[in-house]
């Protein structure tokens, strides 16, 4: 076999951790080849080292057969090597043929950027690959997945023969996913190898050739995609047999607790994110909302909880109107609410777990007395007991810093305080976001357990998967409005797909 | 091999240490200065001789003592430890108060306003001036609490701005007050005066006064709210990561207001403090008083905590205090500047060892890793 | 009407060297880099200029020296910004802090300059500073200009200028092309210092005759000010520039209105600090801040 790219024996450090342990990658010339692995597998690192993005403390490198010392992105580009990045890495304020000529500007005699130059080129590989954008747009007004267009476009007008994409589906509705599998293979076709960074069994056997499988640091495998199955596919990520199917029980619903009518939120920007939104989640049920990233989820969850205000309509808690009235306020009223970056709304990292066990209602009894004055013993007895029933594994117990826990253990904290103010409704964001499987089998778990003891729970996922399984009505968000709402069973995720891109269910165009 | 493992651990938790880190900062600015001198010619022990003068009252040179430089050397530390605290309040709650010298001078005009006006009434009439001091720090400093919290006008330029808007504000106010030339007012009756008889039998006729009673209080008050109360709780939330603070019911603009008040009542306080204790007349400011300024470098010293700025200020205290001793052997008094600036940029070097920390971290793994 | 266009002179004396520091603020901001600095900086170039003119001017040099002490403020306004770029750029420090530390340094050095080279708290005086031209303008109105129409060009026609602003916005996708994000952002560091140096020797060479620990007074945070309510682009930069520099400029041209010369001067000395605090509140322009403004640059965390 041809290989178009060989990393041999790769080890990378960061303070703390051994990203790569001994690492081995082969990937042919022309094939699709699929890097899986966990959140934290150093799938990443890997290509990173291969982009030039790190460098490697020890192992080689060959491309095309040839050994080579990829200290900086520009000799990867230089190589022909191409990164799609997970996190589009493009100038928010600069237009889409900015973004694509930065760094390899076609300049005039004179030295001046020649932007027109720029353009027509641009034009010529949009058309070629069939990748449409507008060149002069701003990227910060373009949709997600032209975005994503162009980050591919950059590493075209670099000539890359060998294209990474890391994680590239997380952003896109199952349509658009359907699309980049076809500029996928068509890359393939024009002789380009691909080399595809992702936890998506579906996507692997929807595309790939091949697939190297990553844990913890270390090479587990190489299988053909075509002959090994998704459940074997599984066992090799994560180690040991994975459950796929959630087990509930069917659920026992009670009155409305949460209510919203005609719901109106603008962004930070102005616009209204949020449109005529209604709902209603009863005691004992999940709620689901399906949706691409960007179409009011955010807003939705800001209007709610309180963090933005809200242009016009109302939200109900158990018969209070809380349109208004303040965050603490609704906290006290029973509202919980698990954010969708826990780093940014859930924690303080430099406050401890038991400090930060009592951010809602550290001014209350029995935390605080009449004059203002904290009881420190008792948030650290109370928070040792959180520590204990939720398993929470902390370095110094109570004491140790937030900002020093692991990702899964940190969600465990704040899904840990919002359950023991025992809200009446559960505002449940992203919840296994970046979690390896053992803590999103456990957050699923306990979402379900506080469900079963009654309480209203409205979840906002993109993983089509988690809200399939968990929930127990579905509805579905596009432009900022419900789309359509549905028991779980009675909707298919191809149907909910074009939901989510806006059509009605029955194929109906809005 | 265990005596290497052992040294290296020893590095790594001094290094870590914000107090240990601190104590470096100062020896380093030290240093530098020290150099500087040298290298201008002058002897760099008088320099030391005056420090220790000050710090002792014991002159090396003629082996006289002299209990008043201590004294002084205290009374200077006050209004150094109050504008420290300023910036310390302030810095918890994530805001950095360069407007210290501002709320000073706000809280020093009104001083010297109630001290010339108001009822002389003894006990009433110095508290009257003290409070009044405060208060109008506490505005000073709201107002920028507020203009950041609403509007988000950034602190850093919004004090500078109302610093000088102090000054000119103090100056055409104090030239209107009885008696006034253009320097000076007239002399504050008794009443109005913070100073201390038993302190000046003690120290030999210092101007140390009861403004150091106060100063202790302010370190207790500061250090209690801080740690024991729930607004403090509420303000290290807020300074830590404000939005999580807001998402978790934290009244956030209330609580920036709130600690750029208290910030401002700190420094209100050393201005008032100033007027009345260490003068016996009012002064009509040509220039700032640099308290306010000098105030940042204490509170980064001192790593915002009470004790730490408390320590930070006698040694800023300290150096006050030699400048015109340094003056008389010939060193120039701005080498004192020169060190606290020097500290204040190595102080914001901290994150560096940060740096320095993980790569020796880094290197210790790699180590470990690749001898597998 | 006639004495307003008489003041013309005077508002572009004062304004220009606003401008000039500005400007600097703004490139530097936009790479990245928040300088607060700017006021030691103008001290320590207005010191320098200062100092070098006053001792050639006694060694016979003539008009020589006039230029030549400018170029030595520029020079030594860069140097110290050195401290800053180090700091901010390679060891990740809080750029605040180390803004003001460098802000409490200068205050400190300038003055101990002064105290070796003439014992004294301030500069020598010197006899004859800048000369104005025919209009009565002075040339630093002239080097204003240029440097304006200089940094537009370079920012938004040079592809050093496009990489530049995209270290300020987006560093990570300007690494991820292959653009050197430190050096980028150390070349605009080091030309704030020399521009606030630069603007610093204008001071003291135009509006009065020696360096005084009050010289530069808070003209420094004016210019940061006015990068802000500028909204980091040259033109409103420049406006904004003009706006607190007329305000500043009323103080000497209130002489001229009877009326006003009832009022303590002291209100006209707090003029342009109160209208720039007003048009920072009428107009928070936090949106229009690079998004990169003030982070240190860590390779990999993204």
């Amino acid at each position: 076999m041809e290989y178009a790219i060989e990393m041999i024996g790769i080890t990378k450090t960061f303070p703390g951790v051994v990203a790569n342990d001994n690492v081995t990658l082969k990937v042919a010339e022309q094939e699709v080849h699929a890097l899986l692995g966990e959140n934290g597998a150093g799938k990443s690192t890997l290509m990173s080292i291969l982009f030039g993005a790190y460098n490697a403390d020890s192992g080689t490198t060959r491309i095309h057969g040839k050994p080579v010392n990829i200290k900086d992105p520009n000799v990867a580009t230089d190589l022909g090597i191409g990164m799609v990045h997970q996190h589009f890495k493009l100038v928010h304020n600069y237009s889409v043929t900015e973004n694509i000529v930065l760094g390899m500007e076609p300049k005039t005699k004179l030295g001046l950027l020649n932007i027109g130059k720029a353009e027509k080129r641009v034009a010529e590989l949009s058309k070629r690959y069939g990748l449409h954008v507008d060149p002069q747009a701003l990227v910060e007004d373009i949709t997600v997945s032209a975005q994503q267009r162009v980050e591919i476009l950059k590493t075209l007008y670099r000539n890359a023969n060998i294209i990474i994409f890391d994680e590239p589906t997380a952003v896109l509705t199952p349509q658009e996913i359907d699309e980049l599998m076809e500029i996928i293979r068509r890359l393939r076709a024009e002789g380009k190898t691909i080399v595809l960074i992702t936890h998506k069994l579906k996507e692997i056997k929807a595309v790939a050739d091949r697939c190297t499988v990553l844990r913890r640091g270390k090479y587990i495998g190489t299988v053909d995609v075509e002959t090994v199955s998704e459940q074997h596919l599984a066992e090799m990520m994560v180690g040991r047999a994975v459950q796929f199917e959630i087990e509930k029980n069917p659920p026992r619903i009670g009155e409305v607790v949460l209510s919203i009518k005609d719901l109106f939120v603008a962004d930070h920007l102005g616009h209204m994110k949020v449109k005529d939104f209604s709902i209603e989640v009863h005691k004992g049920e999940i709620v689901g909302i399906a949706g691409i990233d960007g179409n009011g989820q955010t807003e939705l969850l800001n209007g709610i909880s309180g963090l933005s205000a809200v242009a016009s309509g109302t939200i109900m808690l158990n018969g209070n109107d809380i349109t208004h009235t303040t965050i603490r306020k609704r906290i006290e009223l029973g509202l919980g609410h698990i954010p969708e970056d826990r780093q940014k709304h859930g924690l303080i990292s430099d406050f401890t777990i038991s400090e930060n066990c009592v951010l809602k209602n550290y001014y209350k009894a029995p935390y605080s007395n009449k004059y203002g004055l904290l009881d420190e013993a008792k948030m650290i007895a109370d928070a040792d007991i959180l520590i204990e029933e939720f398993d929470i594994r902390a370095g110094q117990g109570s004491q140790t810093t937030a900002g020093s826990l692991s990702g899964g253990n940190q969600q465990k904290t704040i899904v840990a305080r919002e359950i023991h103010l025992s809200p009446h409704v559960l505002l449940v964001a992203q919840p296994t976001r970046g979690l390896d499987v053992g803590a999103i089998e456990y957050i699923r778990k306990r979402i379900i357990a506080e469900r079963d003891k009654g309480r209203a729970i409205l979840l906002i996922s993109f993983e089509l998967d988690e809200i399939m399984n968990l929930c127990d009505r579905i509805a579905t968000i596009s432009k900022g409005s419900i789309v359509g709402i549905f028991n779980q069973g009675e909707v298919t995720e191809r149907e909910i797909g074009m939901m989510m891109a806006g059509s009605k269910k029955d194929g109906e165009n809005p | 091999m265990k005596s290497v493992e052992k040294h290296e651990s020893l590095t790594n938790r001094l290094l870590s240490s914000d107090g240990a880190v601190s104590v470096l900062v100062v020896l380093l600015g030290f240093l530098v200065g020290t150099i500087l001198v040298a290298i201008v010619g002058k002897n760099p022990l008088n320099m030391y001789k005056a420090i220790f003068q000050s710090l002792s009252g014991y002159n090396i040179d003629n082996g006289k003592m002299n209990i008043r430089y201590i004294g002084e050397t205290l009374n200077y530390a006050v209004p150094f430890i109050l504008c420290g605290l300023s910036m310390a309040f302030a810095a918890r709650a994530g805001l950095f108060n360069i407007g210290g010298e501002g709320q000073y001078i706000m809280g020093l005009t009104v001083a010297q306003v109630i001290g010339l006006l108001g009822p002389q009434v003894s006990g009433l009439h110095w508290i009257l001036a003290i409070l009044g001091a405060m208060i109008v720090g506490a505005f000073w400093g709201g107002i920028v609490g507020i203009l950041k919290a609403k509007y988000e006008v950034s602190e850093v330029v919004s004090t500078i701005m109302l610093n000088y808007v102090a000054l000119y504000l103090s100056r055409i106010i104090c030239l209107q007050l009885p008696g006034a030339t253009t320097y000076k007012t007239a002399n504050f009756p008794e009443t109005a005066l913070l100073n201390n008889s038993l302190f000046q039998k003690l120290t030999n006729n210092s101007m140390l006064n009861n403004g150091f009673f106060l100063m202790i209080i302010a370190l207790v008050v500061y250090w209690f709210i801080m740690e024991k109360t729930n607004l403090g709780f509420g303000l290290r939330a807020t300074g830590f990561n404000k939005e999580a603070a807001r998402c978790s019911g934290i009244p956030v603009v209330k609580s920036i207001a709130i600690s750029m008040a208290i910030a401002g009542t700190f420094a209100g306080l050393a201005g008032g403090i100033v007027a009345l204790g260490s003068f016996r007349y009012g002064r009509i400011l040509s220039g700032m008083d640099n308290y306010g300024f000098n105030g940042i470098a204490v509170a980064l010293v001192g790593n915002n905590t009470a004790f730490g700025t408390m320590l930070a200020g006698f040694l800023f205290g300290m150096l006050k205090n030699a400048q015109a001793l340094m003056q008389g052997k010939q060193i120039p008094k701005e080498i004192t500047f020169i060190i606290q600036g020097l500290i204040v940029v190595f102080i914001a070097l901290r994150s560096a060892i940060a740096i320095y920390l993980a790569w020796r971290n880094k290197r210790q793994l790699q180590r470990e890793v690749l001898t597998k | 009407m006639n004495t307003l266009f008489n003041m013309i002179p005077s508002v572009l004396m004062i304004v220009s060297p606003i401008l000039i520091t500005a400007v600097g603020g703004m490139i530097c901001e936009k790479s990245g880099v928040v300088n607060i600095a700017l006021e030691g900086l103008m001290g320590v170039g207005a010191c320098a200029a200062a100092s070098a003119h006053v001792l050639m001017e006694g060694a016979g040099l003539g008009t020589p020296s006039i230029w030549i002490s400018l170029a030595i403020g520029a020079s030594i306004g860069a140097i110290f910004s050195l401290i800053h770029a180090v700091a901010a750029i390679n060891l990740n420090a809080d750029q605040t802090i180390s803004g003001t530390g460098i802000n409490l340094l200068a205050d400190g050095a300038t003055i101990f300059v002064a105290q070796i080279l003439f014992n004294a708290d301030r500069t020598r005086e010197f006899r004859m500073g800048m000369q104005t031209d025919a209009l009565g303008i002075y040339p630093t109105a002239y080097i204003a200009l240029t440097v304006v129409l200089l940094a537009w060009f370079i920012l938004y026609k040079l592809p050093f200028g496009m990489h530049l602003r995209a270290c300020g916005e987006h560093p990570h996708a300007a690494d991820s092309v292959g653009i050197n994000v430190k050096r980028i952002r150390y070349i605009a560091v080091l030309t704030s210092g020399l521009l606030a140096g630069l603007a610093g020797g204008c001071i003291v060479l135009t509006q009065t005759i020696q360096y005084t620990s009050n010289t530069i007074n808070g003209r420094g945070f004016i210019a940061l000010a006015a990068v802000s309510f500028g909204r980091w682009r040259p033109v409103g930069v420049t406006f904004a520039a003009f706006l607190f520099g007329t305000a500043q400029a009323f103080a000497i041209i209130a002489n001229n209105f009877p009326a006003l010369r009832v009022l303590p001067s002291e209100v006209f000395n707090m003029l342009p600090y109160i209208i720039t605090l007003i048009a920072l509140v009428a107009f928070s322009g936090k949106n229009y801040a690079p998004r990169a403004n003030g982070k240190p640059y860590i390779k990999g965390a993204s």
